[in-house]
């Protein structure tokens, strides 16, 4: 019994991240909000905070954001067959469209219609990635030095140019020197 | 059938190195594929590049798709998909297990307690780079304002925020 539960539970995450990968335009970036919804909002699955851990854990690790996410996702829920059907869940949709959209590009290119509705799409996406930052920041205690760090890493990439990865690494030797001496309890704020 | 293989281990490389989602891969992706194989044009490039951004998934898997598919049918798409997550998918099933084991030492608490405010940083800075391009008159500020308001006031569902930018895109443009 446990095991047939276990399985539904499976095939329900699979077809949570196609869900996801057949809805999101925009990339990684703009899955975060639909995954969240799903995995750490609607079923629990995960918390918050572990939710924003393992994002940066997706970004050190070379690859696409989303595949890293549902992957690790689906391994922390059911080991290694939920790793496997994360990354298969959220590639399968856009493999098949693809090879559709390939194979009739060049009549879809030029539609006015689908031009109309794409550049309707793309201001959006930019919304949808606010709103995550927004949804995400809640789970951060409001304190000046945090916000200085969300600022200072927006402008070390935007600005300076410096590459994402270094600034992850960066805040995490930052981190660790900082927070090591503390109290393991007081984090859950 | 060696071309395949050939694909297949060129995305596994580009995904072993690309750090920073599917945007940074695509320079990745044109060198390889078009400066040295010659198995594609530039221009042929550029549509592939707008093909996946406008279609629902990862940039990355779309443009290995794509590009594998321009190479070789279908065979060639799927080779390009699979290779490029080979790298990361091993990748996180090593570290997976490591990391659950080491996710609440007092160090690690530390080290994410850092890294936390770093990733609001660099999802906010995409934001800004699709902004650049995404956000180019007032109707597309309008579209980007109203969408944002009905995510986080009303709760709207995203994906029902997409399909309603696109009803929009259809009665603006």
């Amino acid at each position: 019994m446990e095991r047939k539960k276990r399985m539904n539970q499976l095939l329900r995450m699979f077809f949570i991240f196609m869900k996801i990968g057949t809805f999101t335009l925009g990339g990684g970036y703009a899955m975060i909000p639909l995954i969240q919804d799903e995995i750490v909002e609607k079923n629990k699955w995960i918390d918050e905070d572990e939710f924003i851990d393992i994002i940066a854990l997706a970004q050190t690790i070379p690859g696409a954001l989303a595949i890293n996410t549902s992957t690790y996702i689906g391994y922390r829920l059911f080991g290694f067959k939920g790793a496997l059907l994360g990354c298969i869940g959220t590639m399968l949709p856009s493999v098949v469209i693809i090879l559709i959209v390939a194979a009739f590009f060049l009549q879809f290119q030029n539609n006015v219609w689908v031009e109309a509705i794409f550049r309707g799409i793309r201001p959006a996406v930019v919304a949808l990635i606010l709103a995550a930052v927004i949804k995400l920041g809640k789970t951060l205690p409001k304190s000046i030095l945090n916000i200085g760090w969300v600022i200072g890493s927006v402008l070390c990439i935007t600005l300076f140019h410096i590459h994402p990865i270094l600034v992850i690494i960066f805040s995490g030797i930052l981190g660790y020197m900082l927070f090591k001496g503390e109290n393991s309890d007081e984090d859950n704020c | 059938m060696k071309i395949i293989v050939e694909i297949f281990i060129i995305f596994m490389k580009i995904g072993a190195f690309s750090f920073g989602g599917g945007l940074a891969m695509l320079p990745f992706i044109e060198k390889e594929i078009v400066d040295k194989h010659h198995w594609i044009t530039s221009n042929e490039f550029i549509d592939i590049i707008a093909i996946a951004q406008m279609t629902p998934g990862p940039i990355a898997i779309n443009s290995s798709t794509f590009a594998g598919y321009k190479v070789a049918g279908i065979l060639g798409g799927l080779s390009g998909s699979f290779g490029i997550v080979m790298v990361s998918f091993i990748l996180i099933t090593i570290l997976a297990k490591y990391f659950i084991k080491i996710k609440d030492a007092k160090e690690t608490k530390a080290v994410f307690k850092g890294i936390r405010p770093a990733v609001l940083g660099l999802v906010l800075s995409a934001a800004v780079t699709v902004g650049k391009t995404a956000l180019i008159d007032i109707k597309s500020v309008c579209i980007a304002i109203i969408i944002f308001l009905g995510l986080n006031k009303l709760k709207l569902h995203p994906i029902l925020g997409i399909v309603l930018a696109g009803i929009m895109g259809i009665l603006l443009y």
